[in-house]
């Protein structure tokens, strides 16, 4: 590979999981960030709290490519238990960086790669003592090796360790004589800078670095949610973290320093769904963030608040299935799920954001459409935007914003009305007006899950039935009409082939979009970003002759809802699938392709 | 089930309450239940409660599960919003409603299968919560709606319709929610009309989880001889700890009762609870007293009803969460969302 290595690597950090090497990690991302290269970081790690095999990779790219490359251009192999996995991973030409306390097993070498050992363990007991702060000191050594490998900027990182220790100022002393310990031993051993590098290239200043769940437990925020309920499950336990974090810097009453918020620890997911219906039933906005196996447990729920239309917003940050599958691995696996969730004909808006950016504005859309839709509403994101740190644009607000809470009548609406009826389309858009409970009597009505006709009076009468269920699809006919439309990116020579992918899949599509371009295969792609499909959707099936769906699930389940849901040939619709929990990396979007084309795939 | 809409009839004489309505204002659609069910009394005393107390029917929010019992809350109190949830879990639903808006009087009828089985989970985290509501389990030991099976609150030997005799030890509603710390619980007899309005009363006033667990025979599947929910068995064997009297926050306390026979609960907002007559001067403060009472009377074949313990000051949910005392239904987007310029400094940490 001829192509250059400056500000485009890889470089992947093997570490045992509880070793405190996330904050190293975090430190060399940011540092490389405040370079102003473009950088997204990926945590691959156990279920477990301590002691198992966990990575981290940084992908440096001036293209701003923030899909996983597949290569891996500098490893820093600190776990002995991995080594022979991690020297095998590194792409020829590359570089790996090992703790040379311990002598290396001698059959474990490669010709074609560089390896550099660096006493790690060795210094580190010299300079500091107590096991501990050994085991810490030993990550921000590596820091401070690849700071002078890879030509990091000290000053920047050291302006870090003084912002992240900034309460506790003694750490930062010791911090930085680690940091030293790495950079003076690299410096002195090796030839510095290595050609795969870093340098300092434009302004990050209007990008921020934030993952997918604290950007929807902001976006929840800024929403007008009040009411969340949850059960913990990894990987969608820090969206409400951070909706707490949040709410108690913005939603403490002045005077009292009391609560404008509620935040429910459910028993379990089937609770945390009533409490959902229970509260946004009285008319606040509400939400659960959930994964797979949540999302299964709260299914009765969810038919139970589609036929009763009551608004309710779901987060289901995806992981890998089926049962218990691995928690801490991401795919895309829930569309179907989600889509057609609980029992008896039941069809839900889903919302796919492909990065964190689009977490923060969809949970207000979400909140938004779940009210104008009186319906449950999915935001479907996975681990891999959830739990990564991503590069965006800076996240924006418009003050003039105000909630669409839909159709609802408050007193003196329904003062002024003869008789309310609950599920009396007076519109024609499959939309009924509804009350909140405590305004006034005459909007009173029993919210049931059991027959009920346009009146909201219980009936096993099969022409009442009828209505009610048809008017539902009325509704999802209107449903198309509002969620997010899908984007279009059209390539160069526009043509026959197209491209269809959603949700975190859609960087690896970006990049890939290149690299096809450089074997001469142009493709339009079309990010899908809700279900039900917009007509653009229908459009652009049909306009392509062929049409590659890239997801991250075995069974291709945004290409079955495409081939449900639309009036699609089924035969032109290519799955190209990812699944192995892994976040999808863009060679996989290429060979996908190039197979199926039969063009030799030459990168 | 079918929906038949109750003949509203005037009635000469009849008395408005404080806030000018009438005890028809607070009844709902005609019971479809069958006829000498024991929860048609409870829905009647239900209604009598909340006429008595003069609280506005769309303050009201009724919920429950699935069940004979559940069907109920269409039976009374039309003015109220109404939930009508999935089986066993009315109370998570409660707990959303009570979060989303702390002013609404909340009212959960359920039965013994809605809490005591499928819902067992959510009837002991309701409780654990002190979630500001009273709690009715209407209680017959069996399944009505699928014909008859035993339900877990069916006593250890109690025969069933077609002749089965129960061999599991049952669960018990009052054991179980003073264990779990309960702030309120009680028992009575859906046959025990003054009891019952009484409780029901002091149960709506109490601030916090208020569990009442009803004795409601089912006469289609468990009133035989044999059966230990009948109305013939309940009345050999009830007894009751202590006669009741709910006073009013307006009311002075006759002096009849300051006699020292009496024991006087304060309730929320003036209102006072007065128990005459307590048998073996009962404490209904002590929470391992009541336990101890209601088992002995329990191994005796008695079935104990009254108010079995109450502490008034045990904070409910929203006092341990320190949410605000306004709804949060009635807090204004304005000082929900913090703006552009909070979002704006809040990103300077995120680069």
């Amino acid at each position: 590979m001829s192509e250059s290595r400056i500000n485009n690597f890889d470089l992947k950090i093997a570490t045992v999981n509880g070793t405190g090497s996330a904050s190293a990690n975090g430190l060399l991302m940011k540092a490389l960030f405040r370079m102003g290269v473009p950088v997204a970081g990926k945590n691959l790690f156990p279920s477990n709290i301590q002691g198992l095999p966990t990575w981290y990779e940084i992908r440096a790219n001036h293209k701003g490519y923030m899909s996983r490359s597949g290569r891996v251009d500098v490893m820093v192999a600190m776990n002995a238990q991995t080594y022979k996995q991690d020297l095998a991973e590194v792409s020829p030409g590359g570089f790996l960086v090992y703790d040379a306390t311990w002598p290396r097993e001698r059959e474990l070498n490669r010709d074609d790669i560089t390896v550099l050992g660096v006493p790690l363990a060795k210094m580190c007991n010299e300079h500091f003592t107590g096991a501990r702060i050994r085991i810490l000191m030993k990550n921000i050594a590596y820091v401070g090796v690849l700071a002078a490998l890879m030509n990091i900027e000290r000053d920047i990182l050291r302006a870090l360790l003084e912002e992240t220790f900034a309460s506790k100022p003694k750490l930062i002393e010791g911090n930085l004589k680690a940091l030293g310990l790495g950079y003076d031993y690299a410096s002195a051993n090796f030839t510095c800078p290595l050609p795969v590098r870093a340098e300092r290239m434009g302004d990050n200043s209007k990008h921020i670095l934030i993952d997918g769940n604290t950007a929807a437990g902001l976006g929840c925020v800024f929403a007008g949610a009040t009411v969340g309920a949850w059960y913990p499950i990894t990987p969608s336990t820090s969206l409400m973290d951070g909706f707490k974090a949040y709410c108690e810097m913005f939603r403490k009453d002045e005077q009292t320093g009391k609560n404008n918020f509620c935040i429910i620890q459910a028993e379990d997911e089937l609770a945390a769904a009533g409490m959902v219906l229970g509260a946004n039933w009285v008319g606040a906005r509400a939400f659960t963030p959930t994964s797979g196996p949540g999302i299964s447990l709260m299914s009765e729920f969810i038919g139970f608040a589609y036929y009763a239309e009551i608004p309710s917003v779901f987060f289901d940050v995806q992981r890998v299935g089926p049962s218990t599958g691995m928690p801490t691995r991401t795919q895309q696996c829930d569309v179907m799920l989600c889509a057609y969730a609980s029992h008896g004909d039941t069809r839900h808006p889903l919302l796919f954001p492909a990065n964190p950016s689009e977490c923060f504005e969809m949970a207000v859309t979400a909140f938004d459409l779940s009210e104008q839709l009186q319906t449950p509403v999915f935001v479907l994101s996975d681990l891999d935007i959830g739990m990564n740190d991503w590069m965006v644009p800076e996240l924006q607000w418009d003050d003039n914003y105000q909630p669409n809470r839909g159709k609802v009548l408050r007193a003196t609406e329904v003062e002024a009305l003869e008789k309310f009826y609950r599920y009396l389309d007076k519109d024609g858009d499959g939309i009924a007006a509804r009350t909140y409970p405590g305004d006034h009597p005459k909007g009173a009505y029993f919210v049931r899950g059991s027959g009920h006709n346009s009146f909201g009076a219980y009936t096993e009468n099969a022409d009442e039935y009828k209505d009610v269920v048809d008017r539902l699809l009325v509704k999802w006919e209107t449903a198309k009409t509002l969620v997010p439309a899908a984007v279009l990116t059209e390539s160069r020579q526009p043509g026959k082939i197209g491209i269809i992918a959603y949700g975190s899949s859609d960087g690896a599509v970006v990049e890939a979009l290149d690299r096809l371009a450089e074997l001469d295969i142009h493709a339009d792609y079309l990010r899908v970003r809700a279900f039900p499909f917009g007509e653009e959707v229908t459009r652009f099936l049909q306009h392509h002759e062929t049409v590659f769906v890239v997801e991250q699930n075995r069974d291709a389940q945004l290409r079955s809802l495409l081939v449900l849901e639309t009036n699609t040939n089924s035969a032109k619709l290519i799955p190209v699938l990812h699944y192995n929990g892994m976040p999808i990396p863009s060679h996989c979007v290429v060979e996908g392709l190039c197979k199926y084309l039969q063009v030799e795939n030459a990168a | 089930m079918t929906y038949i809409r109750k003949p509203k009839i005037d009635l000469p004489g009849q008395k408005t309450n404080e806030i000018g309505l009438l005890r028809r204002d607070y009844e709902g659609v005609l019971s479809t239940l069958c006829a000498g069910c024991g929860h048609d009394s409870i829905t009647a005393a239900i209604v009598q409660a909340f006429w008595e107390l003069s609280i506005p029917p769309e303050k009201v929010a009724k919920l429950s599960g699935i069940g004979c019992s559940s069907k109920t809350p269409a039976y009374f109190l039309s003015g109220a919003h109404g939930f009508n949830s999935v089986h066993g879990r009315m109370p998570s639903v409660a707990t959303g409603a009570q979060a989303g808006n702390r002013d609404l009087v909340c009212i959960g009828i359920s039965g013994d299968g809605d809490s005591l089985s499928i819902g067992f989970g959510q009837f002991g985290h309701a409780v654990r919560r002190n979630l500001n509501m009273l709690y009715i389990i209407e209680n017959n030991g069996v399944y009505g709606l699928t014909k008859g099976q035993f339900s877990a609150a069916a006593d250890p030997g109690s025969k069933s319709k077609k002749g089965e005799v129960n061999q599991w030890k049952n669960i018990d509603a009052v054991t179980m929610a003073l264990s779990l710390g309960g702030s309120f619980v009680a028992r009575s007899f859906s046959g025990d009309r003054d009891q019952l309005v009484t409780l029901i009363k002091a149960g709506v006033t109490h601030p916090g989880c208020a569990v009442l667990d009803v004795v409601s025979p089912c006469v289609t599947f468990n009133d035989h001889v044999g059966s230990t929910k009948s109305y013939a068995y309940t009345r050999e064997h009830y007894h009751a700890i202590q006669e009741a009297d709910y006073v009013p926050a307006s009311t002075e306390i006759k002096i009849s009762y300051a006699g020292g026979e009496c024991r006087i609960v304060e309730l929320h907002g003036g209102s006072k609870l007065v128990l005459k007559k307590a048998d073996n001067d009962y404490d209904p403060s002590s929470r391992s007293g009541a336990l101890r009472y209601v088992e002995q009377h329990r191994s005796r074949g008695e079935v104990v009803t009254g108010l079995l313990f109450i502490n008034e000051y045990l904070p409910e949910m929203h006092d341990i969460y320190g949410t605000t005392t306004t709804a949060l239904t009635e807090i204004g987007f304005d000082q929900l969302n913090p703006g552009s310029a909070a979002l704006a400094k809040l990103q300077e940490r995120m680069r």
